[in-house]
């Protein structure tokens, strides 16, 4: 079976400075993929190839089965990637429905809507005329991730979801996860924190130094072997 | 390294040699011509030390020229100095009003600055069309008694103006280049590259930026007194004019090439040969002149000088600090 | 009554400075780009209709019709073709083409018009003027200036907060990055945005060719009290920046009132003293 997503080589950087040197990874629909890694290993990096802030070459990335390195980010929209990108990035001038409406862009059909967002995280909708930037770490991620669900993806990807907030709204957060993988979305998740992305995901991939320093399933994986990979020790 | 210093310091004599003795065996025309040549050059090299490395874009530099020019007028008039004493003079006050200026500027953000320099430009050519004894909107000569105080023949006054506007256009590149050699060089390419990064290492950028600000109003209005002394008129639209002295200066930094030394220098010899291959154009030639700044400014942004210097690694005024001696 | 009549007509000359400054309010606030072209701009869609007018035989008011659209193309042709390449970290580059462009377009005028100063003629509602009692008189050409510059401005923010393109603008003056991670293409957005700039030009254009003489080098004005009455007002804020236009206009009256020569003088030392005092300008936007 052709994988959802698949890289083959990808490398990527920022200028002269380069982050990734050759990552393979593959994704089957319906799958969770963990990313995890230590600050720098090339995860967020990662993300910003696949959804095209950064470009790469045209075959690193297969969409299914088809090459899309380096598309214009809307493009990559359209076909059904979606990112919540790292420190949430709601826009300050916008209500929280507003930023919810703008992730509906790409005008792709599904079972997203505005309403289903504020079924599944009902706060939102007391707080829908405010501007998404003055709610708390935890109400403004779920605004993120509404709003990349917006777009009725097929993949989702999600940057350091449990950046800044308290355990207890991390594990609210992942909560809502298997209702979106309910919808026959696939995820990556990208985190430092490991214990909530093992928990989640069927397979996950261990970043260092911009290379796949370990993969396997969380069941088979040691604590040993993934602290090894993680740590370089 | 030896062989290039050499060819260098052989290329800098023979400028200087050329330049000493030109009136000589040049004859008037083309004393004139390297007299407009050599304030343009002024006028390009300190735009490039605001903008190329101060990070500071300014589309008012005909403030200073025209107020370099009308003060140099007023002192040669009202306070009988003699002309050529009045152009540092006119120099100096213009740094004065430069510091006022610069802290009301200086509020606003970004490209925002660039149109403000230009409101205080228009603000200086219709203030002086108020001034009825300098002329009012028409402008005024230099009355002859004037101009013979200066020198007595005309062949003595124009050698003078000939060596000032000489000695002009080299101090202002010697200063350029000793400046940037010195570690507050390595603060403005610090500027250059991040005003930000270079705020949080420590460095002063508001003072930096208006220390050179104050500069570059300096050597502007040096180079505006020379100007309006060769003319021997003066007007407010032909001193404070957008078009001749920013406009222009600016297309011959940016073809020339920003940021670096031995850009303006490309920019002005190209400038001068374009136009006098093209004086029968008219408007054509400004249009051709826009299209190349605009063309340049896009696919070669470090200009023509930055096309050499990529390919052959030339460079005639060399910056580059080594880390190890 | 000499004094209220000036204050009036300083009031309504700040509509048609509202109207030059809309489009450039906008550029910036949406996407950080400053056209330093934008006063020649004016002058160009003035000149198209004096051109309208003469081959195709058309009154002012109705070249707006080709005007307004043609400069709108424009705006977004150059915007895709050229200016989106000029955007980025670098403030040099957009400022510098733009100011090429500026040149150009002022010379391809005096090219094809000479450098003669043109007016529209408008008809002879162009110096009517309605009687308010007590010696006050109010022109109708002003008054009609000033309330389509409320009706643009007002429109415009409708656009901005009732439209999904307006979403798109102001997310993208947030995060043009983030936008396009939405689906948006930051290009035809930004071309979007210059299309309408410009259709606001191409009217404020017009409009200014009615009341006064014009010629291809009054561009650098006409961009200087647009950038005046923005800073005025407060950047980000478009009703401001008709409170800006009309401090400007009544700023002028005034000093054109007591001498000719210093009533554009007047308008510049209002704006210093306005930066001096209030730089953030009268009616900033509430940051969130």
């Amino acid at each position: 079976m052709t994988p959802l997503i698949e890289t083959r080589g990808l490398t990527a950087g920022y200028g002269q400075f380069q982050a990734l040197f050759g990552v393979d990874l593959s994704l089957e629909e319906g799958q969770t993929v963990a990313i995890i890694g230590s600050n720098g290993a090339g995860k967020t990096t990662f993300l910003r190839a696949l959804t095209g802030l950064l470009r790469p070459d045209r075959e690193q990335v297969l969409y299914r089965g088809k090459a899309i390195g380096g598309l214009a980010p809307e493009k990559i929209v359209r076909l059904g990637v979606a990112m919540v990108p790292e420190g949430r990035r709601l826009f300050p001038s916008l209500s929280v429905e507003e930023n919810l409406l703008i992730g509906g862009l790409s005008r792709r059909k599904g079972p997203w809507s505005v309403e289903r967002v504020y079924e599944m995280f009902p706060i939102l909708r007391e707080k829908r005329k405010v501007p998404g930037t003055s709610l708390s770490g935890g109400q403004q991620q779920m605004v993120a991730i509404g709003r990349a669900l917006m777009s009725n993806p097929e993949l989702l990807l999600c940057d350091e979801l449990s950046l800044g907030l308290a355990p207890v709204v991390i594990k609210d957060i992942y909560a809502a996860l298997p209702r979106i993988t309910g919808e026959g979305c696939s995820v990556i998740v990208v985190e430092q924190d490991i214990t909530q992305a093992l928990a989640a995901a069927q397979t996950v991939y261990c970043f260092r130094e911009g290379q796949v320093s370990l993969t396997g399933s969380p069941a088979e994986l040691s604590r040993e072997a993934i602290s090894a990979a993680y740590f370089g020790m | 390294m030896s062989r290039a210093r050499t060819i260098r310091i052989g290329l800098g004599l023979a400028a200087v040699a050329v330049l000493l003795s030109l009136p000589l065996w040049g004859g008037r025309a083309n004393m004139r011509l390297v007299i407009e040549i050599c304030c343009y050059l002024t006028l390009a090299q300190m735009w490039n030390l605001l903008a190329g490395y101060a990070g500071i874009v300014s589309v008012g530099q005909q403030a200073w020229v025209g107020l370099g020019g009308y003060l140099m007028v007023s002192s040669a008039l009202f306070l009988h100095i003699n002309p050529l004493l009045a152009i540092p003079l006119a120099g100096l006050a213009s740094a004065l009003v430069a510091i006022p200026v610069g802290f009301l500027v200086f509020r606003l953000r970004g490209p925002y600055f660039a149109i403000g320099t230009w409101v205080v430009a228009e603000v200086f050519r219709l203030g002086f069309a108020q001034v009825s004894p300098l002329g009012g909107g028409s402008g005024l000569s230099l009355p002859a008694t004037v101009v013979r105080d200066m020198a007595p023949n005309a062949a003595t006054r124009e050698g003078l103006i000939y060596y000032s506007a000489a000695g002009l256009a080299v101090g202002a590149v010697v200063l350029v280049y000793i400046l940037l050699r010195r570690p507050i060089g390595l603060a403005f390419t610090a500027i250059r590259d991040s005003e930000e990064a270079s705020s949080s290492l420590g460095v002063d950028t508001y003072r930096l930026k208006f220390v050179v600000w104050v500069l570059a109003a300096f050597g502007t209005a040096l180079a505006g007194g020379i100007l309006f002394l060769q003319k021997l008129r003066i007007s407010p639209d032909a001193a404070f004019s957008v078009q001749d002295w920013t406009a222009f200066v600016i297309f011959i930094v940016v073809i020339g090439g920003l940021g670096a030394i031995e850009g303006p220098i490309v920019g002005v010899a190209l400038f001068f040969t374009l136009r006098s291959l093209l004086s029968n154009y008219g408007s054509w030639y400004l249009i051709l002149l826009g299209l190349l700044a605009t063309v340049v400014m896009l696919a070669a942004p470090k200009g023509l000088w930055g096309l050499v210097h990529g390919r052959t690694g030339w460079e005639l005024f060399p910056l580059r600090r080594k880390l190890i001696r | 009554m000499g004094a209220i009549n000036t204050l009036v007509q300083g009031v309504l000359l700040g509509g048609l400075y509202a109207l030059f400054a809309t489009g450039l309010s906008l550029t910036f606030g949406i996407m950080r780009l400053v056209n330093l072209a934008h006063g020649d701009f004016i002058v160009l869609a003035a000149f198209l209709a004096l051109a309208a007018g003469q081959a195709l035989g058309l009154p002012p008011i109705t070249a707006l019709a080709v005007v307004i659209p043609a400069m709108a193309g424009l705006g977004y042709a150059l915007q895709r073709g050229l200016l989106n390449r000029t955007l980025g970290n670098d403030m040099l580059r957009p400022l510098l083409v733009t100011f090429g462009l500026s040149v150009i377009v002022q010379n391809l005028l005096l090219e094809g018009f000479s450098a003669d100063s043109q007016k529209l003629q408008g008809g002879a509602w162009e110096t009517a003027s309605i009687g308010l009692g007590g010696g006050l008189f109010v022109g109708v050409y002003p008054l009609i200036v000033f309330a389509l510059a409320v009706l643009v401005i007002g429109g415009l923010q409708l656009l901005f907060y009732r439209t999904e393109l307006g979403r798109v603008f102001r997310a993208t003056s947030d995060d043009r990055e983030t936008v396009g991670l939405m689906g948006a293409n930051n290009n035809h957005i930004n071309a979007m945005a210059m299309a309408i700039a410009m259709g606001v030009v191409g009217l404020a254009g017009v409009l200014f060719a009615i009341r006064t003489n014009f010629d291809p080098a009054g561009g650098g004005s006409r961009l200087l009290f647009a950038f005046e009455a923005v800073i005025i007002g407060g950047l980000g804020n478009l009703w401001g920046t008709l409170a800006g236009g009309v401090v400007l206009g009544v700023a002028q009256a005034i000093g054109g009132a007591i001498n000719p020569g210093w009533q554009i003088l007047a308008g510049h030392i209002a704006f210093l003293i306005v930066l001096l005092v209030r730089p953030q300008g009268l009616f900033p936007r509430v940051a969130h």
